[in-house]
């Protein structure tokens, strides 16, 4: 049996690359400080979501929401073997929180036919985790988060392993269902070589029109409109175009989305800095690591 | 996060350096394929950021993925199991199904096999990284030379019916060539292939020292003229795995690991034809050696490129006597010559697998579209006769400069390292045991010599470094070219004098002869690299070894490297031109005289 996968996935600013200027003075990410990067978990899930579409066949179907770079992480799926791709991105839905996101690709999900959705366990950025959970509870899905391993898809029923932190758990349940995945789950491929040439001329609608209007710096608003249209109707045809979808299409309630659908409020950003001291070398031995283990429940650092 | 393209400013220097436009039109057949499959490039400009796009992601693979097992892929290596059947190193199993799904397992192959048609060059740059990764990988990732055999020589039948598999990454390939008593000397193959009574193929015989001889596709040289000696009674022939191939044992070896060295037992194995009967050796094996050997000009450039990291790296945060030790003038001295070398032979290997690139390419255009008018047909026809010589000169010459260069430079990444690079507990060791195997196979880096010495004293060497001389350089350069053409008179010198010796004599100074005419050409190499049309900016080194704020143009430092490698190198090629030319033969005279007899009980 084939089945249908929608990816979620998203562009983060890469954390890995902390510099000085990567926050605001308000507390707020500085994105044009940090190069933007393919959320590292989302790539798992991405992985999880071709190699079910290897072994059983049907699509996966990859969704983000951002700004309208994120059209990169698109592409990139497209590069490593996903057949659609989805953008959603209206300027209403800026300054959205984890439930308002939810909330909006909610919309955008139950517009695809699927069997599972998978996301990413968490994002680098905001790092709370809360989006999969929340968007299982908009679709009225099951839910299964940090799965490391997907044991079985049979018919209607999959069974996975989640990890628990203090050990692993195997869980059975029917399809529909949303996994959020961890990043031990696998080793995601690379981008592969015929897709790249193929797919590196694809292009979303926004794309297109500013393309088009760098390539004829004197053409009027009409002629601009018309010439995007056409590209774009080419890059239809091929395969090549990348949907846009707008808060409009998603028939979305605007009470829900952006800031005012965000109860969220940062009541307060501190600038965390950690200094590394000397080392210390502790003896391979069971007393050794008896000593150090007991040391760091005194000075609280394990409880 | 490595990235083993992205970090390596010298390849993506030579990336915009040489013309790939015109190697993408030849390989592209101006560009014809672009209506027929939706991957293929309509452009110039396309092609280069294909090319440019694959190697990022190749090298993102290199290393990232495979680098990272390539210590267990050495300590594990592969298994004999009881059924006959080969397990690779759990490394290599992995890292080749990330390639197969990467899509570059069939990266010169034609479109229409599903391969991505990149030229030679290109391939090259992925087997430098590949094997800095794991230069054992490189064994079954730069053996695409056995699909690209089928694909010129074999029929379409059998094109079918293996290609696709090779480029979905499907399947790998096998060149069963060596026996007990045919190495070097292929032509002495017992492998007999007789015909049933139906006329189908059959294998019988021992081959040894197959590399990855569990491989899914075996091309077999076997003799089928059973009252022909020599290589005009050998053919080659293709068969898959199956209950007539025996896989007896693998061999213990000293390095490359991951790359299993199998001894096949064929008992009476059906196979078929490839192309005509008697070619096998004299041209078919003859091709496939000659992509082999660049293959492993670009695996000996992988691992020196990775030992000298580690060299580079430690020599700037040891510290012995109160500073890191590259601060002692003879480690800056090692440190400098390592990188110098493998960006030597980074020179020599890309020019090389162009030359064969525009070979192909011009080969092609006279079998497939030649044109009507005579003198453009002539001029075609001279254009594939010059890289047809100029190929088979540089291709030995790549091989044994890139080989030779890798184990010196792993001995002096050791020597760097000192005690700690006696150890395992850096790679050191493991690509000074990796490279010792590069100067050995697919032909010695004595008979490397013997094959290039051969274009020294025809003229090829000498018509190209005319050719070379002739290009228009920066003025800064002058100096250089001086030196560069009283070498060339010094080379000139020394072919009259061998010439006057006769063929032995060439042989028995035929190291010298290629060394000199290998730092010449390098030397003009490093000059054009100096003038190129195509510069960027890279960091230089700050004291701590860490990149500095401060950039340097890379075209200046390639005249850096053009002056202090040619006036190194000047005194050498005068000294080796004068050993040419002392007429000393006493190798010859004196040898019983002067080696021990055998003990005899």
């Amino acid at each position: 049996m084939a089945y249908n996968c929608v990816v979620m996935v998203k562009q983060v600013p890469d954390t890995q690359k902390i510099t000085g200027q990567a926050m605001n003075e308000d507390g707020t990410v500085n994105r044009a400080a940090l190069p933007a990067i393919f959320n590292p978990e989302d790539l798992n899930a991405l992985e999880m979501a071709l190699q079910i579409k290897e072994k059983l066949g049907g699509k996966v179907t990859v969704v983000t929401m951002g700004l309208p770079t994120a059209a990169n992480v698109l592409r990139d799926s497209l590069y490593r073997g996903a057949d659609e791709a989805i953008l959603i991105t209206d300027r209403k839905a800026a300054a959205s929180d984890t439930l308002a996101t939810s909330y909006i690709i909610g919309c955008a999900v139950r517009k695809l036919d699927y069997d599972i959705v998978l996301c990413g366990r968490q994002a680098i950025d905001g790092d709370t985790a809360q989006v999969g959970p929340q968007l299982a509870e908009k679709l009225g899905i099951t839910q299964i988060t940090y799965v490391e391993e997907l044991l079985g898809l049979e018919g209607k029923d999959i069974l996975v392993q989640r990890n628990v932190g203090n050990g692993w758990q195997q869980v059975k349940a029917k399809l529909p269902v949303l996994l959020t995945v961890t990043g031990d789950a696998n080793e995601p491929r690379v981008t592969a070589a015929k897709k790249l040439m193929k797919y590196k001329n694809a292009r979303t609608s926004i794309e297109v029109s500013g393309e088009i209007k760098a390539e004829n710096p004197h053409a009027d608003e009409v002629e601009l409109a018309e010439l995007t249209e056409r590209k774009c109707k080419q890059l239809d045809e091929n395969g090549m175009l990348i949907k846009v979808w707008d808060l409009d299409f998603l028939e979305a309630d605007l009470n829900w989305c952006g800031r005012s659908g965000s109860p969220t409020k940062v009541h307060r950003i501190q600038s965390v800095v950690l200094t590394a001291k000397e080392s210390r070398e502790v003896e391979p031995t069971t007393a050794g690591i008896s000593d150090m283990v007991h040391e760091l429940i005194k000075d609280k650092t394990i409880a | 996060m490595a990235n083993f393209y992205k970090d390596n400013d010298d390849i993506k220097f030579l990336f915009n350096h040489i013309d790939l436009g015109v190697l993408s039109e030849l390989m592209e057949e101006k560009y014809r394929f672009a209506k027929e499959f939706d991957y293929a490039p309509a452009n110039a400009e396309e092609a280069k950021t294909n090319y440019q796009m694959v190697l990022d992601s190749l090298g993102q693979l290199s290393g990232d993925f495979i680098a990272a097992r390539a210590e267990d892929v050495d300590r594990q290596g592969n298994t004999l199991n009881e059924d006959g059947s080969v397990s690779y190193a759990d490394g290599i199993a992995e890292d080749l199904e990330k390639l197969a799904k990467a899509e570059v397992m069939g990266f010169t192959l034609p479109h229409r096999f599903g391969g991505l048609n990149f030229p030679n060059l290109i391939y090259s740059m992925a087997i430098e990284m590949v094997s800095r990764a794991d230069a054992s990988l490189m064994n079954i990732f730069g053996l695409q030379g056995i699909a690209e055999t089928l694909n010129s020589f074999a029929s379409e039948e059998i094109k079918q019916q293996y290609l696709h598999d090779f480029s979905a990454g499907k399947v790998t390939g096998a060149m069963v060539l060596t026996e007990p008593d045919a190495g070097s000397d292929l032509q002495a193959v017992k492998v007999k292939a007789y015909q049933d009574e139906d006329g189908n193929w059959l294998l019988h015989g021992v081959k040894r020292f197959i590399t990855n001889g569990c491989g899914e596709v075996l091309l077999v040289m076997a003799r089928s003229e059973a009252d022909r000696t020599g290589g005009l009674g050998l053919s080659l022939f293709v068969c898959g795995q199956g209950p007539t191939v025996h896989i007896r044992r693998l061999e213990d070896k000293l390095g490359i690991h991951g790359s299993p060295t199998c001894e096949i037992f064929f008992d009476n194995t059906p196979c078929q034809l490839v192309g005509e009967r008697q070619r096998g050796l004299v041209k078919y094996v003859m091709a496939l050696m000659n992509g082999a050997r660049i293959g492993i000009a670009g695996q000996s450039l992988g691992i020196a490129e990775a030992t000298y990291r580690i060299a580079r790296d430690y020599a700037a945060s040891r510290k012995q006597f109160g500073t890191a030790i590259e601060n002692f003038p003879a480690v800056k001295d090692m440190l400098i010559e390592m990188k110098i070398a493998t960006e030597a032979g980074r020179s020599l290997l890309y020019e090389t697998s162009r030359a064969v690139d525009m070979l192909i390419g011009y080969e092609k255009i006279e079998e497939l579209n030649p044109p009507q008018d005579k003198q453009e047909l002539k001029a075609i026809k001279n254009q594939s006769r010059k890289y047809k010589r100029l190929a088979a000169m540089l291709t030995p010459m790549s091989k044994y400069y890139c080989s030779e260069m890798s184990n010196t430079i792993s001995y002096d990444a050791i020597q760097v390292l000192g005690g700690s690079g006696y150890m395992r507990d850096y790679a050191c060791e493991r690509h000074a045991r990796d490279a010792r195997i590069t100067t050995i196979y697919e032909g010695t880096s004595q008979l490397q010599v013997v094959a290039a010495v051969r274009g020294v004293c025809s003229g090829t060497a000498e018509k190209y470094l005319t050719e070379l001389a002739d290009k228009k350089y920066n003025s800064e350069l002058k100096d250089c070219l001086e030196k560069l053409t009283e070498g060339t008179d010094a080379l000139k010198k020394s072919i009259v004098f061998v010439k006057k010796n006769g063929n032995d004599y060439m042989d028995l100074y035929g190291r010298a002869l290629v060394d000199i005419a290998i730092d010449l050409i390098l030397g003009y190499l490093f000059c054009e690299q100096a003038s190129s049309d195509f510069d960027m900016q890279i960091p230089i080194s700050a004291a701590n070894g860490k990149a500095d704020e401060n950039t340097i143009s890379m075209k200046q430092r390639k005249a850096m490297i053009a002056k202090r490698f040619i006036s190194k190198n000047a005194p050498k090629i005068m000294a080796l031109s004068e050993l040419v030319c002392s007429g000393d033969k006493s190798s010859f005279t004196d040898y019983s005289s002067l080696v021990n007899p055998l003990v005899t009980e």
